[in-house]
């Protein structure tokens, strides 16, 4: 599920848009509140509260019964609902292969792709160290 | 005898209207949106949401907006804003060690494992104007190179194989974390709270606190072990849910201070430490932070603490850009009655002084 948080609300949405969902219905309707993100002493060490973040969150039950939990960073409310709906899909016997197939395979695809540029162009900011005057002779 | 004054709402009103309109400037020039802001000044975007402890860029942009470029008032947004939210509840501590790093530099060790990564940085640019950004600017396409599936591990993890630099302090079983958004502050605090206060501090105070340190008030002799910004991932442990589910990635900055060590007649000598770590891109932020969490240590290494940045009743209770600024610019707000029992007790002074004063004749005159 950590695809879908790094992902849009609308490139969630337009891959799902394609596939014949079944009956569902918002168990929690999205809903925005903060969770208090923490960090270590010395990165490794006793843990500390860093400051907050927004959070939406969302829950939704398939007529089928199953239930998903959705959440995400940032305050968009539809986003942690098509997250929720995902994850109640994903547990479904008939549904689950295909949200894998069509949503979460291609999304997580695209998060590496978008990575691998990334790190690329980090890359290409690393130090050569080469040395210019040697003291011998 | 107290008065109560009411008056002014008009004028209130129109003075709101009038900020409305200096905020928006020259309406013939483009309005700036929340994207330009938080792409193109994303640096002021990232001490937004650090200092108003709320990480939301699009909040942060539109403090910014609001406020007109002023960030102690955007930060003031930013906090009351947090005020009007529940809280879910509290992340996993993040794995800053299993950040994906697009800076990763090492002022100690030229060889670390993952090498000296630049990433965007004003480091070794020659601070000149340049006049070709006035306008319709197009930067070079990024460089590109082969990247490496070598790990970046944190330089004080490497240090710390060899005993050279002392370890982390660990949680004790059952203690809880402190947080002073929800207990006012007492002393001594503990490290979480040290921590919290100086992640929300001021980063002006912060630079001016560290400086001192280094200018020798509470020196600690610092190198920078390491500074990485990058991203790491959120996991949060929902109740409902029943595990930790991912919420997404963060952008941080973190600073390793190694500093002078110490050692005694039972402890091997080792590099003693400061910590840093903040919201986006913000090394002078954490770099401040590293040398004031190292100096406000101070007792318990015990050292002499003479110092301010070294005084943890005077750091904490000065860092806070909101809370200062309320206390600073509350005086500008009508203080009328106040005033009015300062002039009624200085004029009764002055009677006296000059009844007192007075030539003698004066005093026989009057007798």
């Amino acid at each position: 599920m950590a695809v879908l948080a790094h992902a849009e609300a609308g490139e969630i949405a337009a891959r799902l848009r394609d596939l014949a969902l079944p009956a569902h219905q918002d168990l929690r309707a999205p809903e925005n509140g903060l969770v208090m993100l923490r960090g270590r002493v010395g990165g490794d060490g006793a843990p500390f509260n860093l400051g907050e973040a927004t959070v939406s969150r969302a829950a939704v039950r398939l007529a089928s019964g199953e239930v998903g939990f959705g959440y995400t960073l940032g305050r968009d409310g539809e986003k942690a609902r098509l997250i929720a709906l995902c994850d109640a899909l994903v547990q479904s016997r008939d549904f689950g292969g295909l949200v894998e197939r069509s949503v979460i395979a291609p999304l997580r695809e695209q998060l590496m792709v978008r990575r691998k540029h990334a790190a690329a162009e980090t890359a290409a900011t690393k130090v050569d160290f080469y040395t210019m005057v040697r003291g011998e002779g | 005898m107290y008065v109560a004054v009411k008056g002014g709402e008009r004028a209130i009103e129109n003075a709101h209207r009038l900020l409305a309109n200096a905020r928006r400037g020259d309406q013939s020039v483009a309005e700036v949106t929340l994207d330009q802001i938080s792409e193109q000044l994303g640096l002021a975007v990232d001490r937004v949401m650090s200092e108003g402890s709320l990480y939301d860029r699009e909040l942060a942009a539109l403090a910014i907006k609001q406020a007109r470029g002023d960030l102690i008032e955007a930060i003031f947004l930013v906090r009351a804003f947090r005020a009007t939210l529940p809280r879910f509840g509290t992340s996993e501590p993040v794995d800053t060690g299993a950040m994906l790093v697009q800076r990763r530099v090492s002022a100690t060790f030229k060889d670390i494992p993952g090498g000296q990564i630049l990433g965007p940085t004003f480091d070794y640019t020659h601070r000149l104007l340049d006049p070709s950004l006035a306008e319709g600017f197009v930067p070079e396409t990024p460089a590109t190179a082969e990247t490496s599936a070598a790990l970046t591990p944190r330089v004080t993890d490497i240090l710390g194989r060899d005993g050279l630099i002392e370890s982390s302090p660990e949680a004790e079983d059952g203690a809880s974390v402190g947080d002073l958004t929800r207990e006012p502050l007492n002393f001594p605090a503990d490290r979480d709270l040290r921590l919290q206060n100086l992640a929300r501090g001021d980063e002006g105070f912060l630079l001016a606190m560290g400086y001192s340190t280094q200018r020798g008030y509470g020196r600690n002799h610092p190198f920078v072990g390491e500074i990485r910004f990058g991203e790491v991932e959120v996991e949060f442990a929902a109740e409902d849910v029943g595990f930790a589910v991912p919420l997404g990635a963060i952008e941080l900055t973190e600073c390793q201070m190694v500093n002078q060590f110490k050692g005694s007649a039972t402890e091997a000598p080792c590099f003693t430490r400061g910590y840093g770590l903040a919201f986006g891109q913000s090394e002078r932020k954490t770099m401040s932070m590293a040398l004031v969490d190292r100096a406000l240590r101070a007792r318990e290494l015990g050292e002499e603490a003479l110092a301010p940045a070294q005084d943890e009743e005077f750091v904490m209770s000065h860092s806070d850009n909101v809370q200062a600024t309320g206390f600073v610019e509350h005086l500008k707000l009508p203080h009328y009655v106040d005033f009015q029992s300062e002039l009624g007790l200085l004029r009764k002074l002055r009677k006296e002084f000059a009844e007192a004063n007075a030539p003698d004749a004066m005093k026989e005159a009057a007798e």
